[in-house]
C-alpha cells in the first residue's frame, strides 16, 4: 500500500514537516517495498484552501494513509472523504514515520488538530485580507 | 467622476476624509457616497444616513449531483480556489472556499453541477441629506469581500463623468477589496500619516495604485507627528501631497463624539473644498475646478 509522510526534504533521511496542507515535500513510499518518490508540494503558496489541495493530490496519487503532525479543519474533511487514514507523528525522520507505521505504533487521528491556517507559519498576512 | 480613498495602513483617517469631502461639496453636485469596507464599514456612523433599501447579496456556489457525476475530476481541476475535491467515492465542495467563478459548472462534461445561492452579506443603500449613500456588510463568517464590494459599486453604476460624483471609502491594506473598491476610479486618494508604518504602507499602496493605473495624491493627517519622511518620499516620487491636517486634539475630539469636522472647523471646510480643486485639475477635469462643479451641478 501507499503511504504518503508530509518532510521538509525529499529522503527517507528527511526530517517530518509537521504542517499538512503546506508541509514542503510530501514522500510518497510503497509500505511493502520502501520505494518511494518525493514531490515538492504546489500548495505552500496557495492563499487557500492548502489542506483540500493537498488531500486531492494525495487523493490522485492513490495514497491510502498519511503521517503528519497537524490537520487543518478542511484537510481533515477532504482525507476523510478520500479515505486517506492519517496518522500522527511529533518529529522524526520519513524512515522513523514508515517504521512506526508498519509498527503499528502511531495515533491514528480523525478530525482536525489545529485550527484553519494554521500552517500560514508567524507571518501574519496583512492581518485583515 | 469617480474618486476613492485609500491609505495602506488602517487608521490614519480615511472614512474623516472621505466624509468631510463629500459633506464640503454637498449641494455643489449630485454625490454618491460609497463606504466599501464591508468587513468594518463606519462611514453611517457620521453621515447618519436613513437606510431606505436592503438587499441581500448571494455567491453563486456549486452543488454537485452525485446521480450525475462520474468522477472525472474536471471540476476539481479548473478550481484555481481549491474548493472542490473530486475523489473516486465522491465530489464535495467547500463553500467557504469558493469565489463563485461558475468554472465548474461551465466545465462539467456531465451537466451534474448547479449552483445554489450562498448569502455573502448585505448592502444597504439611502440618503445622508444630499448625498446619496451605500455601504455594504459582509456577514459574519463570511471571507469574501471582493463580491460584495462589487455590489456596492454596482449601486452607483451609470454615475460617471457627467453625472456627479463618487466617492469610495476603502478598506484599508492593498489586498483584493482594497483593488475591488479602487479600480477603474478617476483619481485616487491615499491618505496617511507622518509615521514610518505610515511610510511603509504609503509605499505599498503607491505601488498598488501605479500597477492599477489610477493618478494618486497624498493627504497627510496628524500632520506635526512623527518625521518628515512622508513628505520626502512623496517629492522624491512625484507625487503631490493634496493636503496637510494637523494633528490636534480638537479633531480628534470631534471624530469621537461622531461629528463633522467640516461644520466644526471653517478652515477644514476650505481645506476639503481645496482638496476637491486640486483633484478636479489634475485628474484631467476643467482646469478650473469651480467651472467644473458647475457644470456637473446642472446635469
Amino acid at each position: 500500500m501507499k503511504l504518503a509522510v508530509t518532510s521538509q526534504g525529499t529522503s527517507l533521511a528527511s526530517p517530518l514537516d509537521p504542517r499538512f496542507g503546506r508541509c514542503e515535500h510530501f514522500v510518497i513510499i510503497d509500505a511493502d517495498t520502501e520505494e518511494f518518490e518525493a514531490f515538492s508540494n504546489e500548495s505552500v503558496m496557495a492563499s487557500g484552501g492548502a489542506g483540500s489541495q493537498s488531500a486531492q493530490f494525495l487523493a490522485n496519487k492513490d495514497v491510502e494513509a498519511v503521517v503528519t503532525g497537524n490537520v487543518g479543519p478542511n484537510a481533515a474533511m477532504a482525507l476523510e472523504a478520500a479515505g486517506i487514514k492519517v496518522y500522527r507523528m511529533g518529529s522524526g525522520t520519513v524512515k522513523d514515520a514508515l517504521d512506526a507505521f508498519r509498527a503499528g505504533t502511531l495515533e491514528a487521528i480523525s478530525g482536525p488538530t489545529v485550527g484553519s491556517h494554521h500552517g500560514m507559519g508567524g507571518r501574519r498576512r496583512g492581518g485583515r485580507r | 467622476m469617480i474618486i476613492s480613498i485609500a491609505s495602506g495602513k488602517g487608521g490614519t483617517g480615511k472614512t474623516t476624509v472621505a466624509v468631510n469631502l463629500a459633506l464640503a461639496l454637498e449641494g455643489t453636485m449630485p454625490i454618491h457616497f460609497l463606504d466599501c469596507d464591508v468587513e468594518e464599514p463606519n462611514a453611517h456612523l457620521f453621515l447618519y444616513p436613513e437606510i431606505k433599501h436592503s438587499e441581500t447579496v448571494n455567491l453563486p456556489v456549486p452543488v454537485v449531483d452525485e446521480s450525475k457525476c462520474d468522477g472525472c475530476g474536471k471540476c476539481a481541476e479548473v478550481c484555481a480556489f481549491n474548493a472542490i475535491l473530486a475523489f473516486k467515492s465522491q465530489t464535495i465542495v467547500l463553500p467557504e472556499l469558493c469565489h463563485g467563478c461558475g468554472g465548474c459548472t461551465l466545465l462539467c462534461p456531465r451537466g451534474a453541477i448547479t449552483e445554489s445561492p450562498k448569502e455573502i452579506g448585505e448592502v444597504e443603500t439611502g440618503r445622508a441629506g444630499k448625498i446619496k449613500f451605500s455601504h455594504g456588510r459582509l456577514k459574519i463568517g463570511s471571507a469574501l469581500a471582493p463580491p460584495l464590494v462589487n455590489a456596492v459599486r454596482k449601486t452607483a453604476h451609470g454615475r460617471g463623468p457627467d453625472s456627479g460624483l463618487v466617492i469610495v471609502d476603502a478598506p484599508p491594506g492593498t489586498s483584493c477589496p482594497v483593488v475591488a473598491s479602487i479600480k477603474g476610479s478617476n483619481y485616487c486618494v491615499l491618505v496617511t500619516e507622518p509615521t514610518p508604518f505610515g511610510l511603509n504602507d504609503l509605499m505599498l499602496a503607491v505601488d498598488l495604485v501605479r500597477e492599477l493605473d489610477i493618478p494618486c495624491g497624498v493627504v497627510i493627517n496628524r500632520a506635526g507627528l512623527g518625521d518628515d519622511t512622508v513628505s520626502s518620499y512623496c517629492s522624491s516620487e512625484g507625487i503631490p501631497i493634496l493636503l496637510e491636517i494637523p494633528y490636534d486634539r480638537k479633531y480628534a475630539e470631534c471624530y469621537a463624539r461622531g461629528g463633522r469636522l467640516v461644520e466644526d472647523f471653517p478652515e477644514l471646510r476650505d481645506a476639503l473644498c481645496g482638496l476637491w480643486r486640486k483633484i478636479a485639475e489634475s485628474s484631467g477635469a476643467d482646469r478650473d475646478g469651480t467651472a467644473r462643479r458647475r457644470e456637473m451641478a446642472e446635469i
